[in-house]
């Protein structure tokens, strides 16, 4: 059997799936981001399978390059307030860094 | 191959002075920090002489991704005049709760630039750079007051939000991508006029994540359960920039995406947005009544105003698009004014945000008292004040569109959201013993912008016709 675009399109759409029941899980700041990321990885399968089966061009692996350069820094920034959070809680799990209230 | 960069200009050179006062941070000393400030300004100052001169040209930059017209220079202006007003009211925040000061001015900057780009971008795909410039730029900036706890948790609850809202978008895009073979704004036009597409699952899936991801940054009901703890927590002068800046960027970003280019999709979505325009401006309006913080309050106001301005996107069209640029420009001065009023009431440790603070402040401070009276009526939408002029062109246009309901369900939101605005000038003037605030020699910036804010806010009521010839034209310039 020929591995085709939808075969892509569902392992990107499980990948999202994946993504979004983690971060929705998930208590620990780290897991969410890693949630956070199998999204973004997600939509770079459909960038790169779109690219190579329907549009034609390459404009969707650069596309997959300029997400990947951003999931970096975003990832860099996450962590970075984690540590802080860390820092002032001793813990990284979201529903006990609960000091914002009505 | 020639490239035009003209259309860069204003954007190049904010990035510029970013990166000219993070390099200069390192060579002077701490008591000298406030030729920051200068560098910043002049650069944002220099960035707005360059896109008055561009006014007017229509250009486009990198195959027509980055676009030069008069709605890319309306918003490139309000960004600029944001991040001023932005660093004009955080010069003494930031020196009372020692916020590295280049750090905090040159992202501020590099947010700006973000947001430029955004609406200047012709291809989902540099909107979606844009977005994350700005994104990564304000998560900074929301935790950057190190010490204070809550601003951490702010920024850790903004960025899990934030990333999540930026997976929905990119995912979307994605789609989009896959059912129209481009992510430029034009050729995904086409696409949906050749075919018929429009008709297509993929399709439909992309504009709905990117619908989703854009109602994040917006923050409409039911995705704005994030907004009064990040705006609560992070640096009073950052959440101001958040509540003007970063919505304007998005909302400019969604007026070029769906009021323009896809716009033969109107149909399909004018009934979840006008359910979104109205859940988020009842919700935001009732949430707002019950907090006794004024802070917490003008978060959830923030909200009940993106409905507001969520009107003119389902109204549409060209009184729409004039609606909501004006509106955009009203809504900038009265909300940088009421946080520059809580930033003046600020006095060390003690942030003052409750609404029993604010008790006596007219008879104490009486400009201070004076402009928040100003900025809490214009909120309000009392005539002759910019809120009042620009909630009427908004509802005027929803009426233009045949949504009469939408009108007059937002007439009574503003109705609703008067018993929250009025409290505070109830406390300022009925009540005694509340905060001090900082009197004009220990904050000249800080009463600088609020001056500035006072007289946008007249002056958007009382003369509002150029400010509209100027929407109106700004809007057309996307045809």
């Amino acid at each position: 059997m020929a591995i085709g675009l939808t075969h892509y399109l569902v392992l990107g759409a499980i990948l999202f799936s994946l993504g979004l029941y983690t971060v929705l899980t998930r208590r620990n700041a780290i897991s969410v981001l890693m949630g956070v990321e199998l999204i973004l990885n997600s939509a770079n399968i459909n960038y790169v399978a779109f690219s190579h089966f329907s549009s034609g061009n390459v404009d969707g692996q650069i596309y997959a390059i300029f997400v990947i350069m951003l999931a970096a820094a975003e990832a860099a920034v996450g962590l970075a307030i984690v540590l802080a959070i860390f820092q002032l809680f001793h813990t990284i799990d979201v529903g006990a860094v609960e000091t914002l209230k009505e | 191959m020639e490239t035009n960069l003209a259309p860069l200009l204003p954007s190049a050179e904010v990035v510029l002075t970013a990166l000219s006062v993070l390099l200069l941070d390192l060579f002077i000393r701490k008591d000298e920090k406030g030729l920051l400030v200068w560098i910043s300004l002049i650069g944002l100052a220099l960035a707005g002489g360059m896109a008055l001169f561009l006014w007017g040209s229509h250009e486009g930059a990198f195959q027509d991704s980055i676009l030069l017209d008069d709605f890319a220079l309306f918003f490139t202006e309000l960004f600029l005049g944001a991040a001023a007003i932005t660093i004009l009211s955080s010069v003494h925040y930031v020196r009372e709760t020692n916020i590295h000061e280049g750090e905090f001015y040159a992202l501020v900057l590099l947010s700006t630039f973000g947001m430029i780009l955004m609406a200047a971008a012709n291809d989902l795909i540099l909107f979606f750079l844009g977005l994350e410039t700005m994104s990564i730029g304000v998560y900074i900036l929301t935790g950057m007051w190190r010490e204070r706890s809550q601003a951490s948790e702010a920024a850790m609850k903004y960025f899990l939000i934030g990333a999540f809202a930026t997976g929905f978008l990119l995912y979307g895009i994605a789609l989009i991508y896959g059912a129209a073979g481009s992510t430029h704004l034009g050729r995904i036009a086409s696409a949906l006029g050749q075919t018929k597409s429009h008709g297509s699952i993929i399709l439909s899936a992309g504009v709905f994540l990117l619908f989703v991801g854009l109602a994040f940054k917006v923050a409409a009901v039911p995705f704005h359960f994030w907004v009064p703890d990040v705006y609560d927590g992070a640096p009073t002068p950052v959440s101001a920039f958040m509540a003007v800046a970063v919505k304007a960027a998005a909302f400019a970003g969604w007026a070029r995406i769906f009021l323009y280019q896809l716009s033969p999709l109107q149909s399909e979505w004018t009934l979840p947005l006008k359910a979104l325009a109205i859940l988020t401006m009842t919700v935001g309006n009732l949430l707002a009544i019950s907090q006794s913080s004024v802070k917490r309050m003008l978060a959830y106001s923030s909200i009940a105003h993106a409905g507001y301005l969520l009107i003119a996107l389902v109204a549409g069209g060209e009184s729409g698009g004039q609606a909501l640029l004006f509106y955009l420009l009203s809504y900038a001065a009265m909300t940088f004014g009421a946080f520059g009023v809580l930033i003046a009431l600020k006095e060390g440790e003690n942030d003052h945000e409750a609404y029993s603070d604010f008790a006596g402040l007219g008879f104490k401070r009486p400009f201070l008292g004076m402009a928040m009276s100003l900025f809490m009526l214009s909120l309000a939408g009392f005539p002759p004040l910019a809120g009042f002029t620009g909630k009427f062109y908004l509802f005027r246009s929803a009426v233009v569109a045949g949504h009469i309901d939408l009108a007059i369900i937002g007439a009574l939101n503003s109705l609703l959201s008067v018993v929250y605005y009025l409290r505070v000038i109830v406390m300022m003037y009925m009540e005694e013993g509340g905060a001090e605030g900082k009197p004009f020699a220990r904050a000249p910036y800080l009463y600088l912008a609020i001056a500035i804010a006072v007289l946008g806010t007249v002056y958007l009521g009382v003369l509002p016709a150029p400010a509209l010839d100027l929407s109106r034209i700004s809007f057309i310039s996307l045809h």
